[in-house]
């Protein structure tokens, strides 16, 4: 059902909305990061797609690709019932970047902290972005690849003692141990941008 | 701001009469605050008592699911899920099972979507018992807790005998389910849920014409409809306002589509708006339960296809297909196909929606739980600012934020 919608949006912005396709029953768009606020200002304003509930945004990280950070967004609308998935690509690697829409649904103001935290990627025009689980002075954001999974960085200093299983911090044999298809767990990343 | 209410002195020359200066007053309300569910601090901004500024800080129970999650394979992440929403645990295994038959392309059989459906259901009812216990604990009932939380005991212990655990269940399997009903559940299900019936019935007598509780939960933590969609409300709190959307009529998962029963809507959107559509859900749930139970058809409970599925017993000690199909799956874990999806239930407060990633390794590469707390609570600013600190209470109460799933 929303396949249709999808395709009405691409006729109307052939720029912006790059590839559809439906996958499990899920209608989703890729959409250019700097289009996006103009897609999603029609999404929820136009009554043809009236997608008025924001339900969600995630990013992922697709370490080794290019782009490699996604913003995925899901909305659903109140009247027709369809549902849409928007797949964004920020397009800097190094210095991942989307445009917020915290101005249009209020719901991805904390949506889009939350992905700022674990992931890293800036909202520009984001009122107050700002570490929505970590303390404010965390290094690095959590969900990316390379961060290493036991990563700790505690707040108080930890009691050493020694715990064969799961120990408190890195453990000499975690340096450098792969995953099958996994990349290498690597040291901690560089500190965040200010 | 001089008071100009009748009754009380205005502001004159006299000097021992003279307003006295007046500063805000910054308060923290939490992480340890028994008023404050799981550990989420609330800075609070007073001027008189009059809240000017509320900002709501979370994390301070994150446990990093997600990463958890990615570093271990698709049904070692059950466990993970129970902790979730830790009062409502099977709701959760039913909403991240269905995301991963969803990309695997499976359907269960029918007597495992009955279970599902059931044992979600008493979860259900736990979940709303909570909140109104504790809803009424806050607002000085404590009798109405004690009533709430025997009926969630005798829940319990059906949820004991059905899963094997109280609280964390990890019940569900992809795939289906862990194990059948015991001997004798119907029945004892049903019993409970007469003597569950009797103790709601009490604890509507005791608070819904309560005066206090009246005069605390109503016209207090109001939201109108076009806020509560735009901060992106769902479930009994967006059904509080008025917007009749349950993701169990408009997308009808399991069986929901063959359960009657009706989903209740209110009008203003406030406290004892929020508090009476869990009350109604409690009578609706225990109906679709007692339909469950009349419905269930015999059968297998769990899909017979050795590559999500652990073969029986028998068959690993006795076939090299059994033997082969339980080392790759205690080994391996179970293959997902390459793709992503987002699956969506409707949990005890909400959408709970799963968007889930897989490479086509064993693991996990993303999953991301969209846990319906997060945007209600996200709202609590806008819902309170402006009104007293007392409102605050019982807003955060029939909001229902579970720390678990919001702080992840």
């Amino acid at each position: 059902m929303a396949k249709a919608v999808l395709e009405a949006l691409q006729q109307k912005f052939p720029e912006a909305v790059r590839d559809l396709y439906t996958h499990r029953g899920d209608d989703v768009a890729f959409v250019e990061a700097r289009g996006l606020v103009e897609v999603c200002n029609f999404l929820k304003f136009d009554p043809s797609t009236d997608l008025k509930l924001m339900l969600s945004v995630t990013g992922v990280d697709y370490l080794g690709e290019s782009p490699r950070f996604e913003c995925v967004y899901h909305f659903t609308s109140m009247t027709h019932h369809h549902r849409v998935r928007l797949r964004v690509k920020a397009p800097d690697d190094a210095d991942p970047r989307v445009p917020s829409v915290a101005g249009i649904w209020r719901t991805a103001n904390w949506w889009e902290r939350h992905v700022f935290d674990l992931y890293g990627i800036r909202f520009d025009g984001h009122p107050d972005l700002r570490r929505l689980y970590m303390p404010e002075s965390f290094v690095g954001h959590p969900l990316r690849k390379d961060y290493p999974m036991k990563g700790r960085q505690p707040l108080i200093p930890e009691r050493d003692f020694r715990d064969v299983i799961r120990g408190p911090g890195p453990q000499p044999r975690e340096q450098g141990r792969t995953f099958p298809g996994r990349s290498p767990i690597l040291p901690p990343a560089s500190p965040a941008k200010p | 701001m001089a008071d100009e209410r009748p009754g009380l002195l205005t502001p004159t020359h006299d000097p021992l009469e003279a307003e006295l200066p007046r500063r805000r007053m910054a308060i923290n309300l939490g992480p340890s605050h028994p008023a404050m569910h799981g550990t989420v601090r609330t800075h609070v901004e007073l001027d008189g008592e009059t809240i000017v500024k509320a900002d709501p800080e979370i994390g301070f129970l994150h446990r990093g699911f997600e990463k958890s999650c990615e570093n271990v394979n698709w049904t070692q992440c059950l466990p993970y899920t129970d902790r979730l929403n830790y009062v409502s645990a099977i709701l959760n295994n039913v909403g991240y099972v269905l995301a991963v038959e969803k990309l695997c392309g499976i359907d269960v059989p029918e007597r495992a979507k009955y279970i599902r459906v059931i044992g979600g259901e008493i979860h259900r009812i736990c979940d709303h018992l909570t909140l109104v216990g504790a809803m009424a604990l806050e607002l000085g009932g404590f009798t109405a807790f004690l009533y709430a939380i025997e009926a969630r005991e005798l829940l319990w212990d059906r949820v004991a005998e059905q899963t094997g655990a109280r609280l964390t269940t990890s019940y569900c399997r992809i795939g289906g389910i862990e194990r059948d009903l015991p001997e004798g559940f119907d029945g004892r299900l049903r019993d409970s849920l007469k003597k569950v019936a009797e103790l709601r019935e009490e604890i509507d007598k005791l608070l819904t014409r309560n005066r206090i509780f009246l005069d605390r939960t109503r016209g207090t933590g109001v939201i109108s409809a076009e806020d509560a969609l735009d901060y992106g409300f769902t479930g009994p709190c967006l059904r509080a306002c008025g917007v009749p959307y349950d993701v169990r009529k408009v997308h009808p998962y399991l069986v929901y589509d063959r359960l009657e029963f009706e989903v209740p809507v209110g009008t203003r959107g406030d406290n004892l708006d929020r508090y009476a559509m869990r009350m109604e859900e409690l009578r609706q749930s225990e109906k679709i339960i007692l339909q469950a139970l009349d419905q269930i058809p015999a059968g297998p409970v769990i899909l017979d296809d050795w590559r999500y599925v652990m073969p029986p017993k028998p068959e690993v000690y006795g076939s090299i297909e059994g033997l082969i199909a339980h080392f790759k799956i205690v080994m391996e874990g179970v293959q997902v196909p390459r793709g992503e999806v987002y699956a969506y239930t409707e949990a005890a407060n909400g959408e709970l929606g799963w968007y889930a990633v897989s490479d086509g390794s064993g693991r996990p590469y993303k999953l991301h739980v969209r846990a319906p707390g997060i945007p209600i609570l996200s709202s609590l600013p806008h819902i309170i600012e402006g009104s007293m600190l007392a409102d605050l209470i019982p807003t955060f109460d029939s909001i229902n934020m579970i720390g678990g799933e919001v702080e992840q």
